[in-house]
């Protein structure tokens, strides 16, 4: 189980054994929507870097000392969204106030993000798991650098496929599934390296 | 104004605007869960079963909800709608809750359930947004069972579990594994392209 191996393996098996991209099939939307462009693939992964590792970190406790010990687990599914909602909300009052370059280098996606379903994930799979605080602080951060690795590396690839000879039928969405699904058939080859 | 009730309601979500193939919304479930004919159809029912009672709930109590604070509201919603779903599934099909695993509390974050909320019950009386639910859910439905045919159907050999492919066949495993879905996805909309349909981005 997930919540008795070390923290190298907890990271590695959220970062490329179970890439959220790529193996889970979340956070799709914005994936296939901004990886058009390098520059706001950067700055998107980066926002969500940040918060998922804090949302999943504020769920872990909403879900430890106030669902639990009222017995309050059905819920769960209300009380993320509402957490991870306000959060982003609070989050970037916050930022806007006090620093103002990062809320620059933010933008829009900070915002976009409540609906970023790897996010959301991210806090029910760390509470499916049964990790501790450490554990799911590590989880998170893993799951997030793996959003941002494939959505760099992806970002870099559609910038040349643009300019190259693709079948009309195929230019766009299509050709970036594919793309896809040879990226997903690369991570494949992670599924041996070790069994969770 | 629209009728009371206006049977389009429903055939548009079936075909002509499906949810999936014309708007190209809530890809996540679509392919994760359409690796098997049997997940597809359970997550088709449930997601019937959550657009209809959040678009009828939303039509419902459309004239006491401040604008400024309706997508929290619906949210809210769609969340109790999800829940009831996540947890009968638990109690009654262990096995398909088991199988649908974290991707059945995301319905919450579906953007086919609150696109119709808001931009459908939120406007038209209880019965079209009814028909509208069920409509739009038989639309995703039928979409993720397509799917799911051309996923289980080259992978394992069989349609819903049952062997038609002769014992000769090897299947073609890598359809039924993630980078299968992708492909899947991927020609299915050239395809819809050929076809000469415009196409909208979630």
């Amino acid at each position: 189980m997930l919540n008795e191996a070390n923290l190298g393996l907890i990271f590695l098996s959220a970062f490329l054994v179970n890439n959220i991209l790529l193996i889970r099939f979340l956070g799709l939307c914005s994936f296939i929507g901004i990886s058009t462009n390098l520059k706001s693939s950067v700055g998107m992964g980066a926002a969500v870097v940040f918060v998922t590792v804090m949302a999943c970190s504020i769920s872990w406790a909403v879900y430890r000392y106030l669902l639990l010990p009222f017995r309050l687990e059905y819920l769960r599914t209300a009380a993320f969204i509402l957490t991870i909602a306000s959060f982003v909300q609070f989050e970037e009052i916050i930022i806007r106030k006090k620093v103002p370059a990062m809320y620059k280098a933010f933008g829009i996606y900070l915002p976009l993000i409540t609906t970023n379903c790897a996010i959301l994930a991210s806090a029910f799979l760390g509470i499916d798991y049964k990790l501790s605080f450490i554990q799911n602080l590590v989880f998170a951060l893993g799951i997030s650098a793996g959003y941002c690795l494939i959505i760099v590396l992806f970002a870099s690839i559609r910038e040349r496929i643009d300019s190259a000879p693709i079948p009309v039928n195929f230019r766009g969405v299509p050709i970036a599934f594919i793309l896809t699904g040879l990226m997903s058939l690369a991570l494949m080859g992670f599924k041996g390296l070790f069994k969770l | 104004m629209k009728k009371l009730i206006d049977l389009k309601s429903f055939s548009l979500g079936l075909w002509k605007e499906n949810p999936v193939f014309y708007l190209m919304l809530g890809l996540c479930p679509l392919l994760a869960v359409s690796a098997s004919l049997k997940d597809a159809l359970g997550m088709g029912a449930a997601f019937i079963f959550v657009l209809t009672g959040a678009n009828i709930t939303v039509s419902i109590i459309r004239r006491w909800v401040p604008a400024h604070i309706r997508i929290p509201v619906f949210i809210i919603v769609i969340a109790t709608f999800v829940t009831i779903v996540d947890y009968s599934m638990a109690a009654f099909l262990p096995p398909l809750h088991r199988s649908l695993g974290v991707y059945l509390p995301l319905m919450v974050v579906n953007c086919i359930i609150l696109g119709r909320a808001e931009a459908f019950a939120s406007k038209n009386n209880i019965v079209n947004s009814a028909l509208d639910g069920l409509g739009m859910g038989l639309g995703f439905t039928l979409a993720i069972l397509a799917i799911a045919v051309l996923r289980e159907l080259p992978g394992q050999g069989t349609v819903f579990g049952i062997r038609v492919l002769g014992k000769s066949y090897t299947p073609f495993l890598i359809m039924i594994m993630p980078p299968g879905a992708f492909l899947v996805i991927g020609f299915l909309i050239a395809l819809k392209n050929s076809m000469g349909r415009r196409k909208n981005k979630c």
